[in-house]
């Protein structure tokens, strides 16, 4: 297939991820926005009022980073699993496979599906927080980069477990038993320095941290951990996640016989 | 001679729980054949064209489309072929026009081109007014129709029909016939058909295979094939009622029911000679047509390994 012939049908499959959750908005747009204007309600203004500052910022201020990112991350991992196993459960994923398109073109399809999703996600929520607080982004193309680089890296997670599910189930069991505890606790509602130390060591071991640190260090300008090793830390996993799934597809993993 | 559409040599397929669904297989359809492969459920068809098409990783052997390895180059061989499977694979929820669009797409046909392509194919499919429906609404022989549009939009030389009229009406199953002998005829396209409708082979085919236990059993051509039927069976409808089946010299009769009888006819014999011994017992036939059509008489001797090929069943 010709570079041009491979633009034209990963562009297909862009458009056709894009499509779908915007045909279903009610689904994928909206929750997330009512979800994360409760919190900025709830845990931002009445809650937080009475927290006082945390990490020297009102404490509205530290958890919006934190929270656009919670956003970003259950999005775009939720859209391409939930869409690429659709496609495996109705079987038109064969339309895929008849195909002569190449098995990177087609991850890298799903994964900006699922990182437009995201990002969109992240932009609808951002807004929804200026009717709470106001932000001045200290470090923007940062900002930029990690946002970007965290929705494709949950995207490639969310079509790795499409690619092991077999049943509805198994693609809500990650989001829900692992993704979600993980960013709880990867410090979107506090900075780790406010824990024991045994449980700050914990705490690093869990990759959100890093990336919901970095986001908060690329708006706020502070971070519990390192931006530049939280940057390379994030790209490597984007790089070992999309060998590993590239892998599985090659292979056939979940959908050949 | 031509480069052959498809060419498999070897082929085997063995399953994870070790079922060896294909034992070695060598096949060949030639380029512009309308080509049938037959067999029970399970015998290893869909197995096949699932290799072929990528949907099934191979276990051995040897394919090659139109010349092309598709171990070497299976890109390049994809785009010689369309693919009709036997389930419904299209999401529901999308238009119809978008599903073909999107296949075109994924062949890296730029949009304008897969527009007016995707409109034609629509148009002589019947489909132009459900273009902007979602495929869900559509009935069972315009979603089978929907494949055949998806799987022609890039113009394949070969053309793989697994079971493309199943559960369809004999109004509809008829005009896709048609269709298919004409883009067979006209366009050249090698087509591939697989059905449990041996009429239908038997009407479009050339060519056949038929594959049993995972074991090429047959592969001929329709002509020779139909020539080693032994034995016609026919039924004939009498217009009094008997009370047991007739004598009759040289012919195997059997007594169906009192107004019906099963007449084995074997190759050589004259049917008409059979009347003649019947007119002299004063038994009058009102109608006769076969038991099963001939194809299917020669495809129950050859997949059924525990009774005697050509005799009354």
């Amino acid at each position: 297939m010709k570079y041009q012939q491979i633009w034209v049908a990963f562009w297909t499959v862009l458009v056709r991820e894009v499509r779908r959750f915007m045909r279903i908005w009610p689904q994928t747009l909206l929750p997330p926005s009512i979800t994360m204007a409760m919190y900025f309600l709830i845990f931002g203004n009445l809650v937080g009022s009475r927290i006082g500052q945390m990490d020297g910022f009102p404490y509205i201020d530290y958890i919006v980073p934190g929270l656009i990112m919670m956003s970003v991350i259950t999005n775009s991992y939720s859209n391409v699993a939930s869409s690429f196993f659709g496609t495996k459960f109705q079987r038109s994923v064969e339309e895929l496979i008849v195909s002569p398109m190449p098995n990177w073109a087609i991850l890298a399809g799903y994964i900006a599906g699922g990182a437009a999703r995201g990002l969109l996600v992240g932009i609808i929520v951002t807004l929804v927080s200026m009717f709470f607080t106001r932000l001045d982004i200290v470090h923007p193309l940062l900002t930029l980069v990690v946002v970007v680089l965290t929705s494709l890296l949950f995207s490639i997670g969310g079509f790795i477990n499409a690619l092991l599910g077999n049943k509805f189930d198994d693609i809500s069991i990650v989001p829900v038993f692992v993704l979600t505890p993980l960013t709880y606790l990867g410090g979107v509602f506090y900075s780790i320095h406010t824990l024991p130390t045994f449980w700050q060591h914990v705490s690093q071991l869990n990759p959100i941290l890093y990336m919901v640190n970095t986001f908060r260090y690329g708006i706020l300008g502070v971070s519990d951990i390192s931006a530049g090793w939280a940057m390379g830390a994030i790209i490597i996993f984007n790089v070992v996640l999309f060998a590993l799934a590239l892998s599985m597809l090659n292979r056939g993993k979940g959908i050949r016989h | 001679m031509s480069v052959p559409a498809l060419s498999i040599r070897g082929l085997t397929k063995v399953y994870g729980n070790q079922h060896q669904a294909l034992k070695g297989i060598d096949l060949t359809v030639n380029d512009g054949d309308f080509f049938a492969l037959l067999g029970p459920n399970g015998a290893g068809k869909s197995t096949t064209l699932g290799i072929v098409s990528s949907m099934v990783n191979k276990s051995a052997g040897k394919v090659e489309i139109f010349g092309i390895d598709i171990d070497r180059n299976f890109s390049l061989a994809k785009y010689q072929l369309g693919v009709v499977p036997q389930e419904f694979n299209f999401n529901p929820f999308e238009k119809v026009e978008d599903i073909v669009l999107a296949q075109a797409g994924f062949y890296g046909i730029p949009r304008k081109k897969a527009l007016s392509r995707t409109r034609q194919l629509l148009e002589d499919l019947g489909l132009s007014d459900k273009r902007e429906q979602q495929a869900r609404t559509l009935s069972g022989g315009m979603k089978r129709r929907l494949m055949i549009a998806r799987a022609l939009v890039h113009r394949p030389r070969l053309l793989i029909l697994d079971e493309p009229t199943a559960g369809v009406d004999i109004e509809l199953r008829r005009s896709m016939w048609e269709y298919m002998q004409r883009i067979n005829e006209q366009e050249g396209t090698t087509i591939i058909l697989t059905t449990h409708y041996l009429e239908e082979a038997e009407a479009l085919c050339g060519n056949i295979a038929i594959i049993d236990q995972g074991t090429i059993v047959k592969d001929s051509s329709m002509r020779d094939l139909l020539a080693e039927l032994d034995v016609e069976t026919f039924l004939l409808d009498t217009e009094e009622p008997l009370v047991q089946a007739p004598v009759l010299e040289d012919f195997q009769i059997e007594l169906l029911d009192s107004g019906q009888l099963a007449l084995a006819v074997k190759r050589g014999q004259h049917i008409n000679d059979a009347f003649q011994q019947l007119s002299q017992q004063g038994i009058r036939v009102t109608s006769l047509r076969n038991r099963s059509n001939r194809l299917e008489e020669l495809f129950v001797s050859l997949v059924d390994h525990g009774k005697e090929a050509g005799g009354i069943r």
